[in-house]
């Protein structure tokens, strides 16, 4: 099994204040992992270091490594913005531009420039619109302004955003959260599919859904990584107690 | 293990077991009773048997609204999900029990026109393993012993054993005369639905087993080393 990330004794700084303490984890290509744990133990701050959205918070420092295929992605030559186009992010709460659902979709491929002609770039929108779940929705009014979308159709649009500019890794912090259970079962639905071409990462605060969505579960507390395992195996027979207290609802 | 958050749902899983224990009670009762009316030949105790049998097929589908409906609101995992599933499963072997205990009295009924057989009395030595299985297994289940419910697996082999010794006995007096093959027919039933219950006290113990260790049984060293009767 190839590991798309391989993250190695990661120390994650805040200032003078550590929120992760020498998490190691490899993400396996081409499947999902969920990233479990009670708010503040250190699971979201943990997806953000496999990006470098942490660069953006002053005072943030990471020490240790994270390997996007063998290759350090905190080496000082690496280009954050083209990191980011090789690993997509879709954030908690949709948050579509203010522009027509098109322009969504064609932003990301606009800036890298990875298109030769209008034909080429509407066939990125469209290919990954389709793939997003989403096309058969909006193909008629893909000029309309994304935010008149609802939440669910909103969300996907924000993947089929992430998507358009081929990335390989996708990272959701928590993609369903605001969204209906049927909008749910949409998303969780795009996240099987999806990973024929991509390595997901997905926080969630819902344990039922890491269930249903991935094949590796991870759980952290208080900035450690606890356990980490096949995710059957995780939610049937937990090997530490703190993981059993946790998905059981024994403690907060 | 300390408490679920949600106290409501510690009280339903408290219930499942309270409801497994109620009919374990109802069934070692059911069990007694039944082989004192075979062996005293004592028809009404037999009856209330019988008609007894239907409260423990009540509890039995109480266990599965109950557990079902915990899967559903509550979707139990690891050690909770496992002791639901223990639950289910556990309360269909008692359920079986008792339905042997129903069966034995059953025999009583159609002895009562036949000549007495000394052997009759044997039957309450046998049942006293198989009962005490049935007796430890939910005791297990009920403080998820491990080790008592490996003891009480292991107790099966001696049941096997009274139980052939017992058989031996009645084909003797079968072919001593044949006047005793109607009541020995009907003795060597009852002595079957004894054996039996030792068997599904060793699937509750088995069962016991997986809830505490999350181990199958079967892949177990275990069963490798027991010789086979």
């Amino acid at each position: 099994m190839t590991l798309k990330i391989n993250v190695n004794h990661l120390n994650l700084f805040y200032g003078n204040k550590q929120a992760l303490f020498d998490v190691s984890l490899g993400f396996p290509e081409f499947q999902t992992t969920a990233l479990i744990g009670p708010s503040g133990c250190g699971k979201s701050s943990f997806l953000r270091c496999l990006n470098r959205m942490n660069d953006i918070i002053p005072n943030a420092h990471v020490d240790g490594q994270v390997l996007l295929d063998d290759k350090d992605i905190y080496a000082p030559s690496v280009d954050v913005v083209e990191l980011r186009t090789h690993v997509g992010m879709v954030f908690q709460k949709p948050n579509p531009f203010p522009r027509s659902i098109y322009e969504n979709v064609a932003y990301g491929p606009r800036i890298h420039s990875l298109f030769k002609s209008k034909a080429d770039l509407d066939q990125i929108v469209e290919k990954s619109l389709v793939r997003a779940g989403l096309w058969e929705e909006v193909k008629d009014r893909l000029y309309q302004p994304a935010t008149r979308l609802s939440g669910g159709q909103q969300q996907r649009l924000c993947i089929a955003r992430a998507i358009a500019v081929n990335p390989e890794v996708i990272l959701m912090d928590e993609p369903c959260s605001a969204l209906d259970p049927i909008a749910t079962a949409k998303v969780e639905e795009l996240i099987d599919e999806l990973r024929e071409r991509f390595t997901i990462v997905i926080v969630t605060h819902n344990l039922q859904q890491a269930a249903r969505v991935s094949q590796q579960t991870a759980f952290f507390h208080s900035g450690y990584l606890v356990e980490a395992g096949e995710t059957g195996a995780l939610f049937t027979i937990p090997q530490d107690a703190r993981t059993q207290g946790y998905i059981t609802g024994r403690y907060g | 293990m300390s408490e679920h958050i949600v106290k409501a749902y510690d009280e339903e899983l408290k219930t499942l077991h309270a409801l497994i224990r109620h009919m374990g009670e109802l069934t070692i009762d059911q069990i007694q009773k039944a082989t004192q009316s075979i062996v005293k030949r004592k028809e009404k105790l037999a009856h209330e048997v019988i008609e007894k049998d239907y409260q423990i097929n009540l509890l039995e589908l109480k266990v599965d609204d109950l557990a079902i409906r915990i899967l559903a609101l509550r979707q139990p995992v690891a050690s909770d999900l496992r002791m639901v599933v223990a639950a289910l499963k556990i309360s269909n072997q008692v359920e079986r029990i008792a339905d042997y205990a129903a069966n034995i009295a059953k025999r009583t009924l159609l002895l009562k026109d036949m000549p007495p057989l000394l052997a009759a009395e044997k039957l309450s030595d046998l049942v006293k393993i198989p009962k005490r299985m049935i007796e430890q297994a939910l005791t297990a289940f009920e403080t998820h012993n491990v080790e008592l419910a490996l003891q009480v697996w292991h107790m099966d082999q001696d049941v096997d054993e009274h139980y052939n010794a017992y058989l031996l006995e009645l084909f003797d007096a079968m072919v001593s005369d044949p006047k005793n093959i109607g009541p020995c027919t009907q003795l060597l039933f009852a002595a079957k639905n004894i054996e039996r219950i030792g068997d599904q006290s060793q699937n509750i113990a088995e069962a016991v087993y997986t809830m505490v260790t999350a181990k199958s049984f079967k892949e177990s060293e275990l069963l490798k080393n027991v010789p086979k009767v």
